[in-house]
């Protein structure tokens, strides 16, 4: 089977987004193994009901998250898009929002959130200090880039990212969603003990692109 | 320029009590450590008398580098304490008689202590440690013998029969990244150590290496809800240090900004308290009012909650034309709004029962640990600073300065609810006859600020917000140190949680409204 898509987003048209490359790479990787056609319409269907439950962790450290709570609220809503509510615990969320600033105290406690969600799971870069460090990049106090430790699906910038920005990342990690091999891909890497050094290799690549392509890796396995 | 009495370490203590009981000094505004290079290390204390209103400062300063100590204040001003474990983290200076000398932002293991002038900041001394960080269940007090040497005495904070849980860093009620160990008695608290840290930053370090205009930037990621405060408090204590009178203008700008800041926070503080009490359609309505300061924000100043308004000599920008009528459809907008609240949330029964009676802190305390702003207010303590201190055009304008008595959660409460009918009462005042003129003072591109200490101090939006700058006359503060007030808050939780329930916890952290960011710095 061929997997033509391009992943369609409710009120956006596919032209409108503007790195469509990626996603373009991201189709044309997964037709070079072949898909069953059973498992490939299995996927459709999987991958439309996850892209449009996504379910953020209650998380901000900063001025960020002052923002993503307005993103919730009532002008901008996200719930219209399918991310519906924020959990307080790591374990019922599909995805983390690293909104502010990410510290040396904080790493490892970050991580371990992300360690403690269930997979799949996604990352998401919200604003100049996740993405590189942002005005505190010179500070003896602060991680530069969330990337360092986290591996990060989508990087939101701004110093905060206005809600729109919010709401566009958020898309492009639903886009990312739709088009991602569940049967066969994500699920079956869990049962190989010995890919978690490989994994932990990856995630540690500090450049954003290696992050970006990551997932596309794991399917190829 | 304030005039500064240098006070020798081994006389300070004795010196301290006595201010605060023969001259009425209880409110310790301010507590800055210091390193003055080869003068020694040091502190400096800025105090007030909350009876007479007079101010003053201090200076204790001890020439040893290696091994810096100083008498610990905690037993006079509560406040002291945090601000003393603050001043260790940051300058190795030991406080003797403070029963709790960890660190207060850093990590235990953490090497060095980094706004001293002497600190390696290489990557390679404190890489970024993935380990989990151990809390101790100790701590040390450092005592004095007769012959000058140290003894180490312990505490113990929590035992090993008793039940500590733990709240944070990551928990929806802590609003931020604050972390709490409560030790409970079945559901009654019988203790909090609090861990801050989480978003500590190292702006004040990271200022000393900026000119002065550069350093306006990261005021208002400080405490993101007060970002025009906060930059205002700076810009004043930069123009007083220059002699820069700015125009009637830019400080009719400044006082409507400010007081729209303080709507912005105060509605945001309504939405939050109402989610953690459950009441989640009251946080809808919060927000979707505060998008209207928001929108006002946006038209003058491009930003929504980053503002980047107030510069040195006056504004970024001048107001959009369309400012005064807006700001007019605002106030008349939320006066009947307000009502609504107070009918949906204020009169609600199970808002009544959780918030009155519950966390009463007194006035003593509240004045010992400088609880400035709502808190204070709602304890009995007069300490608006556009009061005691006027600023901008405050002294012009008519308000009522609203003070509770009980000191309970719900006086806590009604202070801000009351606040903003406040706000909107100045604001009306001054929207029509914004004066003409320069919307700011041209100053020369290399400010160098005249040698000296200065502190200026506003009311933020949840107590007295003060920028302390040292200048040797260079392009580039000494030092600078900004006067949370998010960590008197939260030294006082302590005090104020004890003996109340664990849920009762929420309401009380809610109705303190920290920001934490402001706290960690």
């Amino acid at each position: 089977m061929e997997i033509k898509k391009k992943p369609r987003i409710k009120a956006i048209p596919y032209e409108e987004f503007n790195d469509n490359e990626y996603l373009e790479k991201m189709v044309r990787e997964l037709n070079e193994n072949g898909a069953n056609i059973i498992v490939g319409v299995l996927d459709d269907i999987v991958n439309w009901g996850r892209s449009n439950s996504l379910w953020p962790l209650t998380f901000a450290t900063s001025c960020c998250g002052i923002e993503f709570m307005a993103v919730g609220a009532a002008r901008y809503d996200f719930a219209r898009f399918g991310f519906e509510v924020t959990r307080a615990s790591p374990r019922q969320a599909d995805f983390i929002m690293v909104a502010g600033t990410i510290t040396h105290k904080m790493a490892p406690v970050l991580k371990r959130l992300y360690d403690q969600m269930a997979d799949p799971k996604y990352v998401i870069a919200v604003g100049g200090c996740a993405i590189s460090g942002g005005p505190f990049k010179k500070s003896y106090h602060v991680v530069n880039g969330v990337d360092k430790i986290l591996p990060v699906d989508v990087y939101i910038p701004g110093c905060p990212p206005r809600p729109e920005a919010m709401l566009y990342g958020m898309m492009q990690l639903q886009r990312k969603v739709k088009l991602q091999k569940f049967f066969g891909g994500v699920n079956r890497k869990e049962e190989d003990p010995d890919g978690s050094p490989q994994e932990m290799s990856e995630t540690a690549a500090p450049e954003p692109a290696a992050n970006e392509q990551e997932p596309v890796k794991k399917e190829e396995k | 320029m304030q005039e500064i009495l240098e006070i020798p370490a081994a006389e300070f203590h004795q010196t301290a009590r006595k201010l605060k009981e023969e001259k009425g000094m209880d409110f310790l505004r301010s507590l800055t450590g210091m390193d003055w290079g080869e003068e020694g290390m040091g502190a400096v204390y800025h105090l007030e008398s909350t009876s007479t209103g007079a101010t003053m400062t201090l200076r204790v300063r001890t020439a040893d580098r290696l091994q810096p100590e100083l008498p610990s204040v905690s037993d006079i001003w509560k406040g002291a304490a945090l601000n003393e474990r603050e001043a260790y983290d940051y300058f190795g200076i030991l406080f003797i008689g403070n029963p709790d000398m960890r660190r207060l932002y850093l990590r235990e293991d953490w090497q060095g202590h980094p706004l001293r002038k002497d600190y390696d900041a290489s990557d390679l001394t404190n890489p970024l440690r993935m380990t989990n960080e151990e809390a101790v269940d100790t701590t040390e007090t450092l005592e004095l013998n007769p012959d000058g040497t140290l003894k180490v005495q312990e505490n113990i904070l929590f035992d090993d029969k008793e039940y500590v849980i733990n709240i944070g860093p990551q928990h929806p009620a802590t609003h931020g990244v604050l972390r709490f160990r409560v030790s409970l008695e079945g559901e009654t608290i019988k203790k909090i150590d609090v861990h801050c840290g989480y978003i500590h930053r190292g702006i004040e370090k990271m200022c000393e290496s900026l000119t002065y205009p550069q350093t306006l930037a990261l005021t208002d990621r400080l405490d993101y809800l007060g970002a025009m405060q906060n930059r205002h408090a700076l810009c004043m204590c930069i123009e007083n240090a220059l002699g820069i009178e700015v125009s009637p203008r830019v400080q009719y700008i400044r006082t409507i900004m400010d007081e729209l800041q303080r709507i912005d926070s105060h509605l945001l503080f309504f939405s939050c308290l109402c989610m953690d009490m459950g009441a989640l359609t009251a946080f809808f309505y919060g927000f979707r009012d505060r998008e209207k300061v928001l929108d006002i924000f946006e038209q003058t100043c491009g930003g929504r909650l980053i503002l980047n308004y107030n510069i040195i000599g006056g504004v970024q920008a001048d107001i959009h034309p369309d400012f005064v009528k807006r700001v007019k459809d605002f106030i008349a907008y939320l006066r009947p709004t307000l009502r609504e609240y107070h009918d949906v949330f204020t009169g609600n029964i199970i808002a009544q029962q959780r918030l009155k009676g519950v966390g009463v802190l007194s006035r003593e305390d509240a004045i010992s640990f400088g609880a400035t702003g709502g808190t204070g207010r709602a304890s009995g303590w007069a300490c608006d600073v556009r009061k005691r201190h006027p600023y901008a055009v405050y002294d012009r304008v008519d308000f009522k300065e609203i003070v509770y008595p009980q000191g309970d959660c719900f006086a806590r409460y009604m202070v801000r609810m009351d606040e903003i009918e406040q706000s909107l009462h100045i604001i009306e005042q001054l929207i029509d006859d914004i004066p003409d003129g320069p919307y700011y003072e041209k100053t020369k591109p290399l400010i160098k600020l005249p040698e000296g200490t200065y502190y200026a101090a506003v009311e933020g939006s949840r107590g007295e917000f003060g920028a302390f700058i040292e200048s040797r006359g260079d392009k580039y503060p000494y030092r600078m140190k900004f006067r949370s007030t998010g960590l008197p808050l939260v030294s006082a939780i302590d005090t104020i949680a004890r003996g109340a329930k664990i849920a009762d916890l929420i309401a009380i952290g809610g109705t303190l409204d920290y920001v934490v960011p402001d706290i960690d710095r």
